[in-house]
């Protein structure tokens, strides 16, 4: 199948396509862990955006569905340098392929993803359109079209589009009640909540706080999910609203909505953080954990200390604000992925922490 | 944390000679923590008796000694220098194990050092098997089932609790030697007294066989506060059952998922935390079982390795210079990423492209050798290369390798398949397998066959069937210019070289290179970042690929292209890399921009620190100058890379290339005979008489006009090889029938051989008006023995002036004719105070770097600057340097490793490094010299002594002078009965041959022989000596196959008997002079 990339700024590749033909729209992003295409295709926080990994080599170890990080793929499409046709690991249910064919997600393989990469390094991220099919595009068309679409920024039904949608309990084998907001949530963060031994109840991102209160929680995730935080208002109120009131924890885009509830700020970021392989510091202890991160937005450095909140972790590369913690209530998020799924377990403490402060309650 | 201050002097040890398993990677290393331990303020002592290394020069460390790598002389030199710390971990195994002996027996605490880096608990925990293991269990990390024995009957009890089949790994050794697999209770007492033998601590692991197993390494670093990244992984082509050093290997690993990469990172530093190494780089093996996943680890080392050289080339993350800064108290975020200068070390390297390590074999060098691959390392060198795909990564290492392969086959030297065996040719581990692997499936064997009967991962024989795949396209045109652009970029993309593309199509290389760039087809250079682009590169370091965008900046600046030297082989080693930094170190001093090109992974050459860009990439005509289309350098420097830039040299001349000092034809006149001839006869200078021949009877004819005996060689090889000394008509037949394939194009080279004459060895330069020596070298075995095989020392101990006189005209006279500009070495003979010139070659030689520790003058980069105009004058180089002092450099083997070779020394060179001994006299930098190359002289014991006829006289002589020392004379019959007669007390033992026992192969067994002197009489398989030699090279035992080494061992003896042998670092040698 034919395959162009269009992005904003007038760039047209073509390359070879696989996957499912079709047209995918949204903006371009690239990831850099070397391992976890499957965790990074099914991370719900990839709504709304086209996928491109920076190992060239995608599909080695084929797919199989213990690593799924929700039902499906939910990046728009993937981009990558070489497809593997013939995975080999002793776990593979299927190819690469043909799980994007199965999911209808388009892919582009064949192109130099690492001059794109430099593109959104340098020119910060784009907007990009990609078609796969068999006909001939009119190139400019296509950019055309990546231009006009709406900014990741202004698009309010990425979390919609991704979150369950029903309210769900998992059992964990102590007593430990916890709600978490499903932005988009990763199964990891559930798998490693239960593995704690607390039970889960999933909400949909707009559930009410007296609704959730309700159940009596010993405490509430807010989990990570896609898009501009800025646009989330009715889960903003529920973190509002339950601020004082109960044991609050943030993951990713739950930090971003928990410090923007306080009345701290965000901002978009050039290019983000995608990867398994960013350090954060750890402010109190000088400890170094290595992170899988996943976010376009982050949380405005300045804007915190008015809100009281601390800053207890940043990132090294670029000194960004990576966990904060409230003065007085027991309000505790980070910006990275504690969970992995992909990337390190390194920072699988963060678990251990939340079970003590559910336990301990406000 | 910052950096301590409590210390200021650290004692860092070197890895010593290169020997298979302990390579020129430990130069890397070291220098780079050096470096780094000048930079954070330290005062640093440095021991390694390699003078091949970067590490060991004037500037490096403030202090260096070039001395013995043993407890004894470590202690020599801690008690000199009193240094307030020992860093341990980055001299490979050498240095762990003198670290131990010297923390066991209380040498550190005595002199208050501390160790730092790993503690000595660490250190026996990670290498002794029985402790390694109870920590694995301590952490629940999988290891396989095992138990140390030291004796051979525990062996094969503990054989039969484990089932067969079972691996032997001697504890504390090099590479794994002395180990191996063992199918039966025969084998396992074979190779089980050889390791006990050979382990330090007379030990054996006899373990669970996991052959067939997928194997990975991961690098680690921990830091001081206890943070642990992972800087690579490495998946191995080949699985278990192959020395990880002799796979084919790559980066990242390709096959596991995200899930169990991170377990085996978990395990990982789980592993280094309980071991307990306080700072610094581990390597941690893994084995995977490709059914069921089941992980478990396979061992362990708390120092770098060639693995930790290979990750910092293959990433761009210096993890010697990073050990070396933690060590001393700095942690990982305090320190900054050199590449990308704004982000900090603290992280997990992640990459956008493949890597592929290849290992290169000596056994072009070795004939005799068993070629089968085991768990024991036999290869000496390795080539690194970079790729987008793995396919392109792979067919550029190949092509790497300077096997005379242009890429994965295809290339015009395909080995015959017609008659093959190809199952059994792919069951059996060897060199030749990937290119097997390759024709099988291009004779249609399906990926799961192949892979089922390789053991290799379905995954890289999958890879390679893309590779016949893109061939079989590539073939369906009949002619280059009828190949559409996109399939030749195709091609290109899948690592074809336009040597395979040509011989594919039946054109030329230089055709397809015009079509190809006519039809745009351009390589690109991408950058190694350590992070996929995330961040801006700062350091300019590339590997070309067949992409879109090409990053390479160039500068206003002029730069100048350094060649190196590719993979370490015997005859091309570290000391052609050393000459090749030492040439970027005098061109950034001149002003120039340095451009570096190689493909050696282990090298301080391809350190990004060494020049301004390094270019890691594959040393052919087509690759460079792919490079010098982006670049476009004042000219290339090819005289220190060894053979292997002078090989397209010519080719890139006619490409337009300046190439800077002597010129290539220059070059090709000194190598080409007839012309060498006739410039030797212009120049009234001598040479044996020889002749050429192009039949059997047309040798006869020559060698009988000369006389036997005769030097003869195949003219269309260099370097020794298939060269052989020749001593009767019968002797010449068999060379000529068994050896060498004689015809009307392939004529062999007939030489008079100078019997009893003594090699001489002259490194000059030349500016192309003057001439100045930078020293004369005499080898210690007679002529015949190669010369990078011989001992040799500076300054000549036993040539007359006027012999020296008529060596210094000549190399005048030729160096004048030659129009060299630049080095030159000339081999002379010298027999009854004639001289006798017997090669020139004009280019960097084997021996500069020993001469330039021994006498102070940086010869390399006198050179290049005389290349890039200076006089020698204005250098203010005009003399021969005179020195008191005397330095021997002895040649070390790695025969150990290398079962089947041969060890009589020959005109064929065999060894695989070098070490020097240096002191006020002969005898003691003779002593030293020994000890450093493995030879422990004994001080007292049993000799034995068989020698040919001829050599009956002179032996006698050195028999009474070690009776007189109070040795006891072993020897056969022949040699027995002369000593006898000559009142030498000898004790007579039978040989093999003779059926008693016990005979002198027992008695060598018995380890009841401390010595031993063998001159040869004939050679083969299946004689006596080899039998001798071969077991004494198993069992450790020194022995001598020359009297001239004879002599000179003896000399040593009774001088090491006279006093204490004392240690001064080369920076006090230089003053004096």
């Amino acid at each position: 199948m034919k395959a162009y990339l269009a992005l904003e700024d007038g760039t047209v590749v073509e390359g070879d396509g696989f996957g499912a033909p079709g047209k995918a729209k949204g903006e371009l992003v690239f990831e850099t862990g070397m391992t976890g295409y499957v965790e990074a295709l099914t991370d719900p926080s990839y709504n709304g955006q086209l996928l491109m990994l920076t190992y060239p080599l995608i599909g080695n170890y084929g797919v199989n569905s213990d690593d799924y990080q929700s039902e499906g793929i939910k990046a728009e499409a993937l981009v990558i340098r070489d497809l593997c046709h013939n995975p080999s690991n002793w776990r593979s249910e299927k190819t690469l392929n043909q799980f994007l064919v199965d999911e209808g997600i388009p892919g582009i393989e064949d192109i130099d993803t690492r001059k794109l990469t430099r593109k959104a390094r340098i020119h910060g991220t784009m907007k990009a359109v990609l078609y796969v099919g068999e006909e001939e595009k009119d190139e400019e068309e296509l950019v055309k079209e990546a231009r006009e679409q709406e900014s990741i920024k202004d698009k309010e039904n990425l979390v919609a589009e991704v979150c369950r949608g029903e309210t769900e309990r998992y059992e964990g084998d102590g007593d430990l009640e916890m709600v978490m907001i499903d932005c988009g949530y990763k199964e990891n963060i559930l798998k490693n909540s239960v593995k704690q031994g607390i039970n889960v109840t999933t909400v949909p991102y707009d559930t009410p706080a007296d609704q959730i209160l309700d159940m009596d929680p010993d405490g509430v995730m807010v989990s990570n999910g896609p898009g501009n935080p800025a646009l989330l208002d009715k889960t903003i109120e529920t973190i509002e609203n339950l601020m004082g009131e109960t044991v609050l924890y943030g993951i990713c885009l739950g930090n971003q909505l928990i410090s923007l509830a306080l009345g701290a700020e965000t901002f978009k970021l050039k290019f983000g953080h995608r990867g398994i392989n960013h350090p954060v510091k750890d402010l109190e202890t000088g400890r170094v954990f290595i992170s899988t991160q996943n976010h376009g937005f982050a949380v405005t450095e300045e804007s915190l200390e008015e809100v009281g909140l601390e800053i207890s972790q940043i990132n090294l590369n670029d000194d960004t604000v990576e966990g904060v913690v409230h003065k007085d209530m027991p309000i505790k998020a980070v910006q990275y992925h504690p969970e992995a799924g992909p990337g390190p377990h390194d920072t699988y403490f963060f678990f251990d922490d939340l079970k003590k402060d559910l336990k301990n309650g406000i | 944390m910052p950096k301590r201050t409590d210390i200021e002097s650290i004692m860092v040890i070197g890895s010593g000679p290169i020997r298979i398993g302990q390579a020129c990677e430990f130069d890397y290393s070291g220098s780079q923590a050096c470096k780094a331990l000048n930079e954070e303020g330290y005062k640093t002592i440095l021991m390694n008796s390699n003078p091949a290394t970067i590490m060991t020069d004037f500037d490096m460390a403030d202090r260096t000694y070039i001395e013995p790598l043993s407890a004894e002389f470590a202690t020599k030199v801690i008690e000199q220098e009193r240094p307030d710390a020992l860093l341990p971990t980055l001299g490979a195994q050498e240095g762990l194990n003198i670290a131990s002996t010297l923390s066991e027996e209380g040498i550190l605490e005595q002199h208050g050092v501390e160790l730092i880096g790993a503690k000595a608990d660490a250190i026996a925990k990670a290498e002794n098997r029985t402790s390694f293991k109870q920590a694995m269990s301590n952490i629940n990390v999988l290891y396989l089932k095992s138990k140390a024995v030291t004796e051979v009957e525990d062996a094969l009890d503990v054989a039969d609790e484990i089932g067969y089949p079972v691996v032997v790994r001697p504890a504390y050794t090099l590479g794994g030697s002395g180990g191996g697999s063992a199918f039966n209770p025969e084998e396992l007492r074979e190779i089980a007294t050889r390791g006990i033998s050979r382990s330090r601590i007379n030990q054996v692991l006899i373990e669970e066989s996991v052959e067939g197993w997928k194997e990975y390494e991961l690098e680690v670093m921990r830091d001081p506060a206890d943070n642990v990244v992972i800087i690579c992984t490495v998946e191995n082509m080949t699985p278990m059952g192959t020395h990880t050093g002799d796979s084919i290997t790559c980066a990242p690993s390709q096959t596991l998922t995200d899930q169990e990469y991170q377990r085996m990172r978990d395990y990982s530093i789980d592993i280094i935390r309980e071991i307990g190494v306080d700072t610094g780089g581990s390597n941690i093996q893994f084995a995977v079982n490709p059914e069921n996943g089941r992980m478990i680890v396979v061992e362990m080392n708390p120092r770098v390795s060639r693995s930790s050289a290979l990750a910092s080339k293959a990433t761009g993350f210096p993890i010697a210079k990073i050990a070396a800064k933690l060590a001393v108290g700095l942690t990982l975020d305090e320190i900054p990423n050199d590449i990308t200068k704004e982000t900090p070390a603290s992280f997990e390297p992640t990459i956008d492209y493949t890597v592929v390590k290849a290992p290169r074999w000596p056994f072009d060098k070795l004939p005799g050798a068993n070629r089968g691959l085991t768990t024991q390392m036999k290869s000496v060198g390795e080539t690194m290369s970079i790729g987008r795909t793995f396919e392109e990564a792979l067919q550029k290492a190949v092509r790497s390798l300077e096997i005379g392969r242009d890429g994965l086959g295809s290339d015009g030297n395909d080995l015959p398949v017609e008659n093959v065996d190809m199952d059994r040719k792919l069951a059996t581990p060897t060199p030749e397998r990937v290119f097997y692997v390759k024709k099988a499936l291009m004779q249609g064997y399906s990926v799961e066959e192949v892979s089922a009967l390789t053991g290799i991962d379905s995954w890289f024989v999958s890879r390679i069937k893309s590779i016949v795949e893109v061939e079989e396209e590539i073939r369906e045109h009949d002619s280059i210019e009828e190949m559409p652009k996109e399939m030749i970029r195709k091609a290109k993309r899948y690592g074809f070289s336009d040597k395979q593309l040509a011989h594919i199509m039946n054109s030329e290389e230089s055709k397809v290179r015009h079509y190809r760039k006519d039809q745009d087809v351009e390589s690109t250079f991408k950058a190694v970042d350590t992070c996929a682009a995330e961040f801006e590169a700062k350091t300019p370091y590339y590997y070309s690929t067949y992409e879109e965008e090409d990053e390479t900046q160039q500068t206003d600046e002029d730069s100048i292209m350094i060649l190196g030297s590719g993979p370490n082989r015997i005859g091309q080693g570290i000391e052609f890399d050393y000459c090749c930094v030492q040439c970027a170190y005098a061109l950034e001093e001149e002003g120039y921009e340095t451009i570096m090109v190689n493909s050696n992974p282990e090298t301080v050459s391809t350190d990004y620190d060494t020049s301004d860009k390094l270019y890691f990439e594959p040393l052919t005509a087509e690759d460079i100058l792919n490079i010098i289309d982006k670049e476009d350098p004042e000219g290339v420097i090819v005289q220190f890379g060894g053979q292997t830039p002078l090989n397209i040299a010519e080719e890139l001349e006619e490409e337009d290339v300046k190439i800077l000092g002597t010129s290539p034809k220059s070059i090709d006149m000194s190598e080409d005979r007839e012309r060498f001839g006739a410039m030797i006869d212009n120049l009234d200078l001598r040479q044996p008489e020889g002749g050429t021949a192009r039949s059997y009877e047309e040798a006869l004819e020559v060698a009988g006009k000369i006389g036997y005996p005769v030097l003869v060689r195949p003219s269309y090889v260099l370097g020794g090889r298939g060269m052989e000394i020749v001593y009767g008509e019968e002797e010449l037949e068999s060379y000529i029938e068994e050896a060498i394939d004689v015809s009307p194009d392939k004529p062999i080279l007939i030489d008079k051989f100078l019997e009893e004459a003594v090699e001489v060895e002259v490194d000059a330069v030349s500016d192309g008006k003057d001439v100045v020596l930078g020293g004369m070298m005499e080898h210690t075995e007679e002529a015949g023995v190669h010369s990078g095989d011989s001992a040799c020392v500076f300054p000549p101990q036993s040539i007359s002036d006027s012999a020296k006189e008529e060596m210094r005209r000549a190399t005048e006279a030729m160096a004048d004719e030659l129009n060299v500009v630049g080095l030159m070495n000339i081999q002379f003979a010298v027999k009854n105070d004639k001289v006798y010139v017997l090669e020139v070659n004009p280019r960097a030689s084997r021996t500069i770097p020993y001469l330039s520790k021994s006498t102070g003058v940086q010869l390399a980069k006198i050179a290049t600057k005389v290349m890039t105009g200076k006089t020698l004058e204005e250098l203010g180089f005009t003399e021969e340097v005179e020195v008191d002092h005397v330095s021997v450099k002895e040649a070390v083997f790695s025969f150990s490793n290398l079962p089947g070779v041969d060890t009589v020394l020959g005109p064929e060179m065999k060894a695989t490094g070098e070490a020097m001994g240096i002191d006020s006299d002969f005898g003691k930098a003779y002593y030293k010299s020994q000890i450093s190359a493995g030879m422990q002289l004994p001080e007292r014991g049993n000799v034995f002594i068989s020698v040919r006829n001829k050599d009956l006289r002179t032996v006698t002589l050195i028999a009474s002078n070690l009776e007189n020392l109070g040795f006891n004379i072993y020897a056969t019959e022949g040699t027995g009965r002369k000593l006898k007669n000559m009142g030498v007390d000898v004790e007579i033992v039978p040989k093999v041959s003779d059926m008693e026992r016990p005979n002198i192969v027992d008695l060598i067994k018995s380890e009841d022989i401390a010595l031993i002197i063998n001159t040869p009489v004939g050679k083969g398989a299946k004689s006596d000596e080899f039998e001798i030699r071969s077991t004494a090279a198993s069992f450790g035992i020194p022995y001598i196959t020359t009297l001239a080494g004879a002599t000179a061992a003896v000399n040593a003896i009774k001088r090491m008997r006279k006093g204490t042998i004392r240690v001064k670092p080369i920076q006090e040698y230089e003053e004096e002079i």
